[in-house]
């Protein structure tokens, strides 16, 4: 085969729903035509085989929770060119994030019968993928939580372990968005995502404002754009699920919702989902924690 | 500690060796087989360990609002979002003493339907026949049997566009809520689906010959079937539990006859009938317990690939789910017919003190939750019930059974045979390692 082959995607999942690489399965007109270009190299729930590192591409999905998986972004990011960050877990810690509020402790023994039986899974090594396992044993026992060995405090994103070329932002992903940065980095260009608020996406689709109109609460002023303004299209306010956009003005925006009738616990839980822990959100979640 | 080789040259297996799959492949989630034989050569344990990090969804339910609930449950599991929609929904409304009927529990229907066609068609063509045509996914499929793909992808898009119209978008859908919707169709725009719904009720029908002709394992186990029972529909939003052996119970009464056993070396529970143990739960029951019920489509379609009551085969359960299909299919055709938009998109959701629950068939099987709530609506304690948690037992079980003729394979066809009886049960491990049960204290 003279072919040139194509460059190697390796999927792969940390602390996740499998929501986000699920999208990549979800671009049925676009699968079959994507596969002819690229060679999908790691991708354990859409196929059996692999091929060994490096990777041209990574996309991780997923968040940080344990200390096996803290040394595992480790290999893969070093077994990677590119890597790329899909969704709110990813990007921001997930809605599993909520731990990092809490004390986890008290989460797993009230979890499990049995905190202990989660030590096994932490550190047994046959729980590395093959294509990594070669590197020897990742966990040297560091960052061990007291009361439930190897479940971390917090849960983290992505880029507080290694460094991330891009960020997709979205609880899903938008499929649409994760297909123009395969396009943009197969074609050697820089993919665009817009990081303006979805007000702006609003507006641009002819959404008329849900708060202002039918005095909806709404985190769309804040949130990044990037689904399509999908919520305020149902007559429904925007939950946040793409995170903060660039420079949130929060404490406006909390300050208008008490004022439409919300409660500062409704303020609170409404930053505290699926981005509870991305900065913006995480202060303005503490704010209205007291 | 010796390291796996799932890629090792084929070995006969000699006693006391031990066959481990790491990292299943075509599963949702993350687990790992391992089947050990004792010194005289018998298989004696199957066990299936989740290793997928938990991630205390219970835990953190406490103190969220009910009407939060289909958000963040549905995060769950991002391949059957609506099913964690519909329970929770369902448990909250029971508390609150709404109930859906009329055109809007026909809207959950035909959004649940979607999710059905969606997952079905995704494992049958996509997870599962690559395993018993031998090949290692669905995009190798494709370059021998392009027609065959293409049509099954355009199948699923077609769940997907219901879930699209109806839910804002296929994975974790925003317009479901605790008493309805946000926003319902028009009649128009929900007839605009007809067309591929006509398409793909054709298409499912032509490929169940060639679906049939697939080597089926020679297997039967005794099963406990278990499933929902609705009157007169095929079960999808409830009422009953029902058992094969003869459960019969409402919802509210699940502590009465299921128990849950955390498992050392895992991170899921495994539930199980009191006194009596595994049982399964997903197409198979569905079928078993309700062929009557099914659509005159799909019952056509069970003859034609030759499917009776009971089908005790787990592969065959790729069979039944496209019967299933079909049946999705006919009854989303029947939904958009008849459809008249509601007067409101929901009903009012009150705040009660009170517990209650919720039972709906994900496409893997019956999902339940149970919630207390205080008067203002704020969650107190939650219990979930996945699926796959309640199948992992049975997997185990099948698993034994197979492990002679496991045995006598070279490894690696060992391995991709214990993965595709594995896949017979489309697990979500994701779901069944999330979810481990709790009861929360004040
Ligand atoms: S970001 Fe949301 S959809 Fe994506 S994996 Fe996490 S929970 Fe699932
Ligand atoms: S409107 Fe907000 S919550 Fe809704 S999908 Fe878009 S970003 Fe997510």
């Amino acid at each position: 085969m003279g072919k040139k082959l194509g460059p190697k995607i390796a999927v792969w999942k940390f602390a996740s729903c499998d929501g986000c690489q699920l999208s990549l399965l979800d671009c049925e007109d676009e699968l079959l035509s994507l596969a002819a270009v690229i060679r999908i190299a790691y991708f354990p729930e859409a196929t059996s085989a692999e091929l060994a590192p490096p990777y041209d591409i990574s996309l991780v999905e997923g968040s940080i929770t344990t200390a096996h998986d803290s040394a595992r972004i480790q290999q893969v990011r070093e077994s990677s060119q590119l890597l790329v960050a899909m969704g709110a877990c990813a990007t921001a810690g997930g809605i599993q994030a909520l731990r990092n509020f809490s004390h986890v402790e008290e989460f797993a023994a009230k979890v499990y019968a049995h905190p202990e039986y989660l030590e096994h899974r932490s550190i047994d090594l046959a729980h590395s993928p093959p294509a990594l396992r070669a590197a020897g044993d990742p966990l040297c026992g560091q960052d061990r939580l007291s009361g439930a060995p190897g479940i971390l405090n917090r849960a983290t994103a992505i880029a507080e372990h290694v460094p991330v070329d891009y960020e997709l932002r979205g609880c899903p992903i938008n499929k649409r968005q994760l297909l123009e940065v395969l396009n943009a980095l197969l074609n050697g260009r820089r993919p665009e995502i817009p990081t303006h608020s979805l007000c702006l996406e609003c507006k641009l689709q002819g959404v008329s404002c849900v708060m202002v109109s039918h005095g909806i609460p709404c985190l769309g002023p804040v949130t990044q754009a990037g689904c399509g303004a999908l919520c305020p299209a149902y007559q429904r306010g925007c939950y946040g699920c793409f995170g903060p956009s660039e420079s949130p003005n929060t404490a406006a925006l909390s300050e208008a919702l008490l004022q439409i009738g919300w409660q500062r616990a409704d303020v609170m839980r409404a930053f505290r989902s699926f981005n509870a822990a991305a900065a913006a959100f995480r202060q303005a979640g503490e704010a209205y924690a007291r | 500690m010796p390291l796996p080789q799932p890629f090792a040259k084929p070995v006969k297996l000699m006693p006391d060796k031990t066959i481990s799959v790491n990292y299943l492949a075509r599963v949702e989630g993350e687990g790992s087989l391992t089947i050990r034989f004792s010194d005289d050569g018998r298989p004696c344990e199957a066990q299936l360990a989740i290793f997928e990090p938990p991630r205390f969804f219970e835990a953190f339910l406490r103190g969220r609002s009910q009407l939060e609930l289909p958000d963040i449950t549905a995060r769950i599991c991002g391949i059957c979002p609506v099913a964690y929609q519909m329970s929770s929904s369902q448990a909250i409304e029971a508390i609150v003493g709404s109930e859906v009927t009329g055109m809007l529990r026909e809207l959950r229907r035909l959004l649940y339907y979607g999710e059905w066609i969606e997952s079905h068609v995704l494992h049958i063509f996509m997870l599962h026949a690559p395993d018993f045509l031998g090949y290692p996914d669905a995009l190798a499929l494709a370059k021998d049997h392009p027609a065959l793909v293409k049509r099954a992808l355009r199948l699923k898009k077609i769940g997907n566009a219901i879930m699209i119209l109806l839910g804002g978008r296929e994975i974790h859908p925003i317009n479901p809520r605790v008493g309805g919707f946000w926003q319902v169709p028009t009649k128009g725009e929900l007839q605009k689906l007809l067309p591929d719904l006509h398409w793909g009720l054709a298409a499912m029908q032509e490929s169940l010959s060639l679906l049939a002709e697939l080597p089926y394992p020679n297997f039967e186990r005794d099963y406990e079937f278990v499933s929902l029972r609705h009157p007169t529909e095929y079960p999808l939003l409830g009422e009953r539990i029902v058992s094969s052996q003869g459960l019969d119970l409402a919802l509210t009464e699940w502590d009465e006859f299921f128990v849950e056993e955390q498992v050392e070396r895992s991170n899921a529970l495994h539930s199980l009938i009191k006194g009596r143990g595994s049982y399964l739960v997903g197409p198979l029951s569905r079928f078993n317990l309700n062929f009557n019920r099914l659509a005159p489509a799909a019952q056509e379609a069970a003859r034609l690939v030759g499917l009776s009551v009971p089908c005790r085969n787990p592969f065959k359960s790729l069979l039944v789910r496209a019967v299933e299909t079909v049946q999705a299919l006919a009854e989303a055709i029947a939904i958009v017919e008849r459809y008249e938009p509601p007067a409101e998109p929901q009903l009012t959701v009150s705040a009660r003190a009170g517990t209650g629950a919720g039972c709906t068939e994900a496409p893997r099987g019956i999902l339940y939750h149970h919630y207390a709530v205080d008067d203002a609506g704020i969650i107190q304690e939650a219990k979930i019930v996945p699926p796959t948690a309640q199948n992992l037992r049975t997997m185990e079980a099948d698993l034994l059974e197979l492990a002679p003729q496991l045995a006598e394979l070279p490894h690696h066809e060992a391995v991709r045979r214990a993965e595709q009886a594995i896949r017979n049960f489309d697990p979500c491990i994701s779901c069944a390692t999330h979810l481990l049960q709790l009861r929360f204290e004040r």
